[in-house]
């Protein structure tokens, strides 16, 4: 059996460096931009772009940020030390949408992407068909020292998996699990870290998410029972803020729905992406 | 909610690790000592390459870990239930919470994350 899962790599400038970036594909119609979770890759989406229900109606598509899964980092990494910002995380997945030409796509992320879905609602309104936020929080303040997840003395794969095994449901399954746990294994020195600075510091998007308007930019919002990283209570107050966003809540799932339980998840998302097909 | 059984729990702890592969696994060249700190008692655990080679109660005088979890015996008892409620089924979110606390030399435990999991699973 092969996936129907294509592969391939953009090439794109942005803001003065080169980046060679990894996306996958899958289906065909309207666009999805899958955007992954901090120190993870594309990998997470295997489930939705592997599920006929949806391919059938959308072109979903899943890059890898760079310094992600197997997307570069620019040249000269070596010298510096990775931060995902507001102003980059935002940048490069409009750089991205535009470099593969796709019009008013769908973009929906997960974690540090429920995260930034936010933030592209306020400062593109007009350039998606909708938003979806998965475990998505207005902020999350760091709740461990950040800086154990990269010294030389701690490896850093292993930490950032002890880090998040938590976040998953109890009973999502054991091999999803682990698969999901091996992609934070599999990342870069210092990338998880890296991430984790747009996440606990500059992406709080408390004081914008007033100029969100779901009249122009429809935005959902789902988010695992499990999760106490973006929690069910956190997402719910971006709800409060945000007149017209629509939430659901997912028992049974925890931070990493695409990936610890795609099935489970699918039956959540499905209804979802069939209402926004059905506005066109 | 007062946990049945504490001492039980920790007195197999030695037993239900050696009996774990995989986990004994995961611990290997792991040397350290820690205190959980369970309301009023205290329990020593000395790993030696992964196994549990003590799991003391106290009450102790002066104790010296390379560090301690303390909690008050309800969240405890929380964490450790049979089947947790979401948001009660991992360490870390006690700690987010404030709820329980970590203190001392941490690298024993943040390098072994996965390895303390497992562990403090076994107790439930």
């Amino acid at each position: 059996m092969i996936e129907p899962i294509a592969g391939q790599y953009l090439h794109l400038d942005y803001e003065g460096r080169h980046y060679r970036v990894y996306f996958e594909s899958a289906g065909s119609g309207i666009p999805l931009v899958c955007l992954h979770t901090a120190g993870a890759d594309g990998r997470q989406y295997r489930g939705l772009m592997n599920a006929a229900a949806i391919t059938g109606t959308f072109r979903v598509i899943a890059f890898d940020l760079p310094w992600h899964g197997k997307s570069s980092p620019p040249e000269g990494w070596h010298n510096e030390e990775y931060r995902l910002t507001a102003d980059s995380y935002t940048g490069i997945t409009m750089a991205v949408i535009a470099a593969l030409g796709l019009d008013r796509p769908v973009v929906m992320g997960c974690s540090i992407g429920g995260r930034v879905v936010l933030h592209l609602a306020v400062r593109h309104p007009a350039a998606f068909r909708a938003l979806i936020g998965l475990e998505s929080a207005s902020h999350t303040a760091p709740y461990y020292d950040l800086d154990w997840l990269h010294r030389a003395d701690v490896h850093g794969g292993e930490v950032a998996a002890g880090a998040v095994s938590g976040l998953m449901a109890p009973q999502s399954p054991e091999a999803e699990r682990w698969e999901t746990l091996w992609h934070y294994m599999q990342s870069g020195p210092g990338v998880f870290k890296g991430d984790l600075y747009f996440y606990g510091i500059d992406g709080d998007i408390r004081a914008r998410l007033g100029e969100i308007d779901t009249a122009r930019t429809p935005l959902y919002l789902l988010t695992g029972e499990y999760d106490y990283s973006a929690t069910p209570e956190d997402t719910l107050a971006v709800a409060k803020a945000v007149p017209g966003a629509k939430v659901t809540i997912m028992r049974r799932l925890g931070h990493f729905p695409t990936s610890e339980n795609p099935d489970l998840f699918l039956s959540y998302i499905e209804p979802v992406l069939a209402e926004i097909a059905a506005k066109g | 909610m007062a946990i049945d059984g504490i001492s039980a729990r920790v007195g197999a702890l030695p037993q239900r690790v050696s009996d774990d592969p995989a986990l004994l696994r995961r611990g290997r060249f792991l040397d350290a000592s820690c205190l959980l700190v369970v309301g009023e008692r205290e329990f020593r655990l000395r790993i030696a390459d992964g196994r549990v080679v003590e799991a003391r109660e106290g009450p102790f005088v002066t104790p010296s870990t390379d560090f301690a979890v303390i909690g008050p015996e309800a969240a405890w008892g929380r964490l450790l239930a049979a089947e947790p409620v979401p948001g009660d089924h991992d360490i870390l979110a006690f700690v987010k919470r404030r709820e329980i606390r970590l203190a001392g030399d941490l690298h024993p435990f943040m390098s072994r994350l996965l390895y303390w999991k497992a562990l403090l699973g076994c107790l439930r």
